[in-house]
């Protein structure tokens, strides 16, 4: 009896014991620590062509909300759409000596010479949207060789003469030295070269303005009443495209480009568009959260590594359309 | 009494039997020839539809020329024209997109308008700048204030729901485009203040010889602030039609070297910046000539940097033959005042 309620007393005791203590369970990530430890005090600068417009509104969105859940800190320096500007504030920021800088280059090499000057004092590259010709640690942005290719065989199937159509197009160009025109036309130019069933009337630069692209355009169908397509490079600059094509009365196919921003939804619903290749700026986002986090992690030299992480394309029509296919600031914001 | 512009061209420059060969008719010419030649090698050139698209295509540009062929005639340069056009506009759609009805925001936007053109007329009555440095800050001034505190964006998107408006830059009427009529109209009034108004005297008087003006008992500092005044008045009608073609407003142009082609139109015109010469003909003749050249390039599909080659020789031509018709003497080599 006295042992039974030893055993008793003993059994109340240490389950009254476990309960007041604590159990660990579950597994400790041992990975997590030492990464978290790594982000603190760094230092990240973004260097955009000018924060007045979606595509870098939508990075620095999507940077922020990483900078402040990691850590880490995140400034923008804002280039004012003046390569002057934005040599002197990557300049500035090399003196600085961030571990990270996220460069959006006007061209393909204005800048050349200055990355150079941060990756040899160790920083770390990032080039995003627009490449420059010297390649750095990263390249994030949209595959602009393989948007121009899929926008001339889209321009094959729709307007190609074997459809019975007239195959005349005209491209819309931006600048003449950003990447983002530059490539796109070598695509273009290419793939159309080696077929028969598309003619390209005109290739005059709208200079990414609305109003350029619109006259262009109202020219362009006024001498080519057959026009069937056009390709323009960019959608913020080719509602003006659109325009002249509404203002014609003609079914003219247009097929553009951009961020994925809420006014490439709304330019396929009022029909101002009929396709947007859609570079998808929060996915981009995330990437250039994952590069900056994996430089961070790394031990590497700057200038170490030279990856590219090209934007998959994402092909919005009015039919394919739905309420995730664009995005708006305040979502990006609110980390959505 | 003469007119001002035939007094200076018996003044100055040489005739052809009766006709004094002024730049005006150096460019009249130049433009018939080249019309010539494009309509007989260029397909499509001549089609009413064309030559259509031609000048609307430059009726903002020459809305803008018209306002800173007043100023130029009064003496002086007004730089800031396209700041103010784009900002002007951008504050109207940005109020109206915050919720005032688009009227009272057009209202508004044509205020502003207005005052900057007071302030510069101030700066440079009053404070006595010399006009091509008040208007250069002027410029840089009103873009800070649209880039910083108007707008967060660059490019402001009409609100819905605003059809008459858009009518201003899409809408035809008699088969022409209204925004080739608003140009006409802006012409016509301008012209009309600077022939048959006394002001318009007063502006001619005080673009030739200001000290003159002044003692012959002319209010020379009202004048300049309201030559500054309407000057801005046609950007913001600039802006209006602008805003109305592609149903938003690019505060991007601001950087643009728009302000060079309006420059150009008016000195390819013949109105010399030494002010008191020309009239709203010359600016028209201007314009006709630029729209040529830019619709002949564009039909040629000639590359954006060659366009640019072509605009600019073509300024420096102007120049060069606004130089050997009027010589400069000491009273027009004053230029640097500007």
């Amino acid at each position: 009896m006295k042992l039974f309620k030893n055993m008793l007393a003993l059994t109340a005791a240490s389950v009254i014991g476990a309960t007041t203590v604590p159990a660990q369970e579950g597994m400790v990530d041992e990975l997590r620590e030492p990464v978290l430890e790594k982000f603190k005090d760094k230092k990240v600068v973004f260097v955009p062509m000018s924060m007045s417009f979606d595509l870098p509104e939508g990075w620095a969105a999507v940077m922020q909300n990483a900078a402040e859940l990691r850590g880490y800190q995140f400034d923008i320096r804002d280039a004012n759409w003046s390569t002057d500007t934005g040599t002197r504030a990557i300049t500035q920021a090399i003196l600085e000596e961030p571990d990270i800088i996220v460069v959006q280059n006007f061209d393909v090499t204005s800048y050349a010479r200055t990355l150079k000057r941060a990756e040899d004092k160790g920083i770390h590259v990032v080039q995003v949207n627009m490449r420059s010709t010297y390649p750095t640690d990263a390249f994030v942005g949209a595959d602009w060789h393989g948007m121009g290719e899929y926008a001339a065989n889209r321009m094959v199937e729709v307007c190609g003469t074997s459809q019975g159509k007239s195959g005349k197009i005209a491209l819309v160009q931006g600048p003449a030295t950003a990447a983002a025109s530059v490539y796109q036309l070598n695509a273009i130019t290419s793939v159309l070269n080696e077929t028969d069933e598309i003619e390209i009337v005109s290739s005059q630069t709208g200079d990414w303005d609305q109003s350029k692209a619109r006259a262009i355009t109202q020219t362009v169908i006024q001498q080519n009443p057959d026009l069937c397509g056009v390709i323009g490079f960019w959608d913020a600059m080719d509602t003006g495209t659109g325009a002249a094509i509404a203002e014609s009365g003609k079914d003219i196919y247009l097929i553009t480009s951009g961020g994925g921003n809420q006014t490439a939804c709304q330019g396929l619903e009022n029909g101002t568009f009929d396709e947007v290749i859609s570079y998808d700026v929060p996915g981009q986002g995330r990437d250039l959260n994952n590069v900056i986090s994996m430089l961070l992690q790394s031990e590497g030299e700057a200038g170490n590594f030279e990856f590219a992480l090209y934007t998959p394309n994402k092909i919005i029509t009015p039919d394919t359309m739905n309420e995730t296919s664009c995005w708006t600031l305040d979502q990006l914001r609110d980390g959505g | 009494m003469t007119t001002p512009n035939q007094s200076a061209s018996n003044r100055r420059g040489f005739g052809l039997g009766n006709i004094a060969v002024t730049q005006e008719l150096v460019v009249a010419v130049a433009a018939a020839i080249m019309f010539l030649v494009f309509s007989a090698t260029l397909d499509n050139f001549l089609s009413s539809a064309n030559l259509i698209t031609l000048v609307r295509n430059v009726s903002v540009l020459g809305m803008m020329s018209l306002g800173m062929a007043l100023v130029v005639i009064g003496r002086g340069v007004d730089l800031s024209l396209v700041a103010i056009m784009a900002v002007s506009m951008t504050l109207a759609i940005v109020l109206a997109n915050g919720g005032w009805s688009f009227g009272l925001a057009l209202a508004a936007g044509l205020a502003f308008s207005i005052a900057i053109g007071a302030v510069t007329g101030f700066l440079v009555a009053y404070v006595e700048i010399p006009s091509i440095f008040a208007t250069l800050a002027i410029a840089a001034i009103v873009y800070g204030l649209g880039r910083g505190g108007i707008a967060d964006l660059d490019v402001n998107n009409l609100p819905p729901g605003v059809d008459w408006f858009i009518f201003l830059g899409r809408g035809s009427l008699l088969g022409i485009p209204v925004s080739i009529w608003l140009f006409a109209a802006t012409a016509l009034l301008l012209h009309l203040f600077l022939r048959k108004t006394g002001f318009g005297r007063f502006v001619y008087a005080i673009g030739d010889n200001i000290e003159t003006a002044r003692i012959t008992g002319i209010s020379v500092r009202p004048v300049l602030m309201l030559k500054y005044m309407l000057a801005a008045f046609t950007a913001f009608m600039a802006g209006a039609v602008t805003a109305a073609s592609v149903a938003s407003m690019n505060m991007r142009i601001v950087n643009s070297t728009m302000i060079y082609d309006v420059l150009l139109v008016v000195v390819l015109g013949g109105i010399g910046l030494t002010g008191g010469r020309g009239g709203i003909r010359n600016v028209l003749v201007g314009t006709v000539l630029i729209g040529l050249l830019l619709n002949a390039m564009t039909i040629l599909d000639i590359s954006y940097t060659v366009q640019n080659l072509i605009k600019s020789a073509v300024l420096l031509a102007a120049l060069v033959v606004e130089a050997l018709l009027n010589p400069r003497d000491e009273q027009t080599s004053q230029q640097g005042d500007i």
